[in-house]
């Protein structure tokens, strides 16, 4: 095959890809009809990982331990057992709760279960799923091939391998609506949430939840509000709080797509190690360009013709030398 | 050992307790404030001159009496006995028999024959709004009397939380400017034994570690004893297994109530009070008698900035769940270090297997062209 042939297969594959691509690039999906989530506000949270024991407890897993510590449960990031985890952020003498300088406040991290999920979408299979009554992202061993791919797919570094077992799964957060659990078909709220001393994990429909969050970004820091905890459409009970300075900012209400469980704070997030993510989610760019390869076979019909052209020019030259 | 008995046998004869419980109660003094079994010895013997006797003044301001009350009600049966009688209680306006000009001039002429030797306790808040004029006793304020009195002191105390940081009539909206001691006496040491009603506990080990060893024991920047106040209630709290695992009582009387669960969510002030109640349990009754011990959050009456001024069933700021507690710092990766070297290695073995399968693959391919093209030659 001449450079120049080549070259010129190349160039009229690519344009013809990469025209369909741009005119048929989905936009994010929706949030789910009934979509459920989970309200983290940091501010609240007081450290005293009751929802990670809680979590450990549902979810049957094992203490993570690290390091010297034999006494109590370690983890320091999300794993194969464990689901969620609470981190310190801390700045200078880390006195002053929520102060970004000179402070310290807790961070939740737990599947952010995102409307337009990146897991979702890498999966070659349909071991990840995001419900579509609830929206709750949901990953079923029985079909997964363990490719790992959502690991990479996650911009939240959330689905997690048993590396330690040579039959290990992927392991996530399914808000607690796993088969055998099933809190949320139940009409329960999350473990997390059920235990949260100060409703800083906060449950319930994504839709109120969103508004909670506006409505404490409206109070004047200072004045005392009255938090919920628990379930938000049916709070067991309220406890009163000065409100602080919070960041105008509700993470997951936009970023990539939106997530179900939101994120609010009085610390700016990039402090908090959340990823600079823009409105538009993976998925949606990424499903308009790898969709549109496979539109109507385009890809696998281009390569084969561009495949059998090379094949028999080489043919040709091969029996054109020979004879 | 022959002059020790005679000194206890006579202790004995004054206090009107037997020598086996003296030297009881003063090992229990000397456990309680973490002090060698040798001192208990010291502290006995120091009880037992009367020549180490100090004089005490004690006034009395804006409260209810209940330090003094609490004192009184101490379940050892010579404990009243033993501080009235270990110190000289020139002056004490609930318990002195005396009353009137009597009682005044008593006190005047102690603390004119005892300048610089005295202890002064102060029992209550006092007011200094309009100079003072809201708390008076025999015609002159508490507010000058109290000035007065620790002028010439040897050592100051403050007993209860009253006296302390104000207590419960320091709270707003405070009409008559009600202060602790050590607010008034500026500049001047002044120990603090918070509570209200403080463990008698706290104020004897206290006055005992004075006597004994004519010094106060090591204080915090609040100038509470660090044997006594030095740990948050939360610390020790037999509760506290619950507080680490997630249960909590969520109202009074439901399941996890009954179960003795923690009581953070009811407003358990325990994470931001420091005092040694878990520990020591309230005036030695014993059996969990203390207000967590029997169900109730703590309120933080020994705090000042908690009691009396956050509401009852708010939530606590946790103390010892800020760093540096071990938490995960926000770019901590589980996947550092450990299991990572295994599976590094078994990913290099498989990489390095099938790298060597392919070149023995292409080897034999060679192979077999050299030897296709050998059989086109011959």
């Amino acid at each position: 095959m001449k450079r120049r042939d080549f070259l010129k297969a190349a160039a009229g594959g690519a344009t013809a890809l990469c025209s369909v691509g741009v005119a048929q690039a989905r936009p994010n999906l929706e949030p789910a009809e009934n979509a459920v989530g989970m309200l983290f506000d940091s501010t609240l949270c007081v450290g005293c990982k009751a929802c990670v024991a809680k979590c450990k407890e549902v979810n049957n897993m094992p203490p993570v331990i690290e390091g010297d510590n034999r006494e109590w449960d370690s983890a320091r990031d999300l794993s194969g057992d464990t689901l969620n985890v609470i981190k310190v952020y801390k700045n200078g003498t880390a006195k002053l709760k929520d102060a970004e300088v000179n402070g310290f406040c807790f961070e939740k991290r737990s599947c952010m279960h995102c409307v337009d999920p990146g897991c979702v979408s890498v999966c070659p299979v349909t071991a990840m799923r995001r419900d579509s009554l609830t929206g709750i992202v949901t990953h079923h061993a029985d079909v997964c091939i363990g490719c790992r791919n959502c690991m990479v797919g996650c911009p939240y570094n959330v689905p997690q391998f048993e590396y330690n077992d040579a039959f290990g799964q992927i392991q996530k957060c399914q808000m607690c609506n796993q088969a055998g659990v099933e809190r949320i078909d139940k009409g329960q709220m999350t473990g997390c949430a059920e235990v949260c001393p100060t409703g800083a994990t906060l449950f319930g429909s994504r839709r109120k939840l969103l508004a909670e969050a506006k409505r404490r970004m409206r109070l004047k820091p200072g004045e005392i509000y009255n938090y919920p905890r628990g379930d938000i459409s049916k709070p067991y009970s309220y406890h009163e709080k000065a409100v602080p300075t919070y960041q105008q900012h509700v993470w997951g209400e936009k970023e990539a797509g939106g997530t179900n469980v939101m994120h609010i704070s009085a610390v700016p997030f990039d402090r908090l190690g959340m990823p600079p993510l823009g409105e538009r989610s993976a998925a949606s760019i990424a499903e308009g360009v790898q969709h549109t390869l496979y539109n109507y076979m385009a890809l696998p019909a281009i390569a084969l013709a561009g495949l059998t052209y090379v094949v028999r020019r080489n043919t040709d030259d091969d029996e054109g030398g020979e004879s | 050992m022959a002059e020790k008995e005679f000194d206890f046998s006579e202790v004995a004869m004054r206090l009107g307790v037997s020598r086996r419980t003296f030297l009881k109660f003063c090992t229990g003094v000397a456990a309680s404030l973490g002090l060698p079994a040798a001192s208990a010895m010291a502290m006995a013997k120091a009880v037992a001159d009367p020549k180490r006797r100090p004089p005490v003044i004690w006034l009395h301001g804006q409260e209810c009496t209940g330090p003094t009350e609490a004192l009184l009600r101490s379940e050892q049966p010579s404990l009243a006995h033993l501080i009235l009688d270990l110190i000289s209680l020139d002056y004490h306006q609930t318990l002195d028999a005396g009353a009137g000009h009597q009682v005044e001039e008593i006190k005047k002429k102690s603390m004119r024959e005892n300048a610089g030797k005295y202890l002064l306790v102060i029992e209550g808040a006092i007011p200094v709004k309009d100079k003072g004029i809201y708390c008076k006793i025999a015609g002159e304020t508490m507010l000058a009397l109290t000035h007065e009195a620790a002028e010439h002191a040897a050592a100051i105390v403050a007993y209860g939380s009253c006296a302390s940081w104000g207590g419960v009539q320091s709270a707003t909206p405070n009409p008559t400017g009600a202060q602790g001691a050590p607010q008034v006496l500026k500049g001047k040491p002044v120990v603090t034994i918070p509570g209200c009603p403080p463990n008698p506990a706290n104020f004897i080990g206290t006055v005992l570690f004075f006597v004994t060893y004519g010094k106060l024991p090591p204080l915090d920047e609040k100038m509470r004893p660090k044997w006594a106040y030095g740990r948050l209630i939360h610390e020790n709290c037999y509760r506290r297994p619950h507080f680490d695992a997630g249960r909590f009582a969520n109202e009074f009387g439901d399941e996890g109530h009954r179960k003795g669960y923690c009581l953070y969510k009811l407003g358990c002030k325990g994470p931001e009070t420091y005092n040694n109640c878990p520990s020591l349990e309230y005036n030695n009754v014993g059996g969990g008698v203390w207000p967590v011990g029997v169900g109730h959050p703590c309120f933080g009456c020994s705090e000042g900035g908690v009691g009396f001024t956050k509401p009852l069933f708010s939530l606590a700021v946790i103390k010892t769940h800020t760093p540096p507690n071990v938490f995960p710092e926000i770019q901590d990766r589980q996947d550092t270090g450990g299991l990572t070297a295994g599976a590094a290695a078994l990913a290099g073995a498989a990489v390095g297997v099938a790298v060597g399968a392919s070149a023995i693959a292409a080897s034999k391919l060679n192979d077999k062209d050299a030897s296709a093209s050998g059989d086109q030659e011959d």
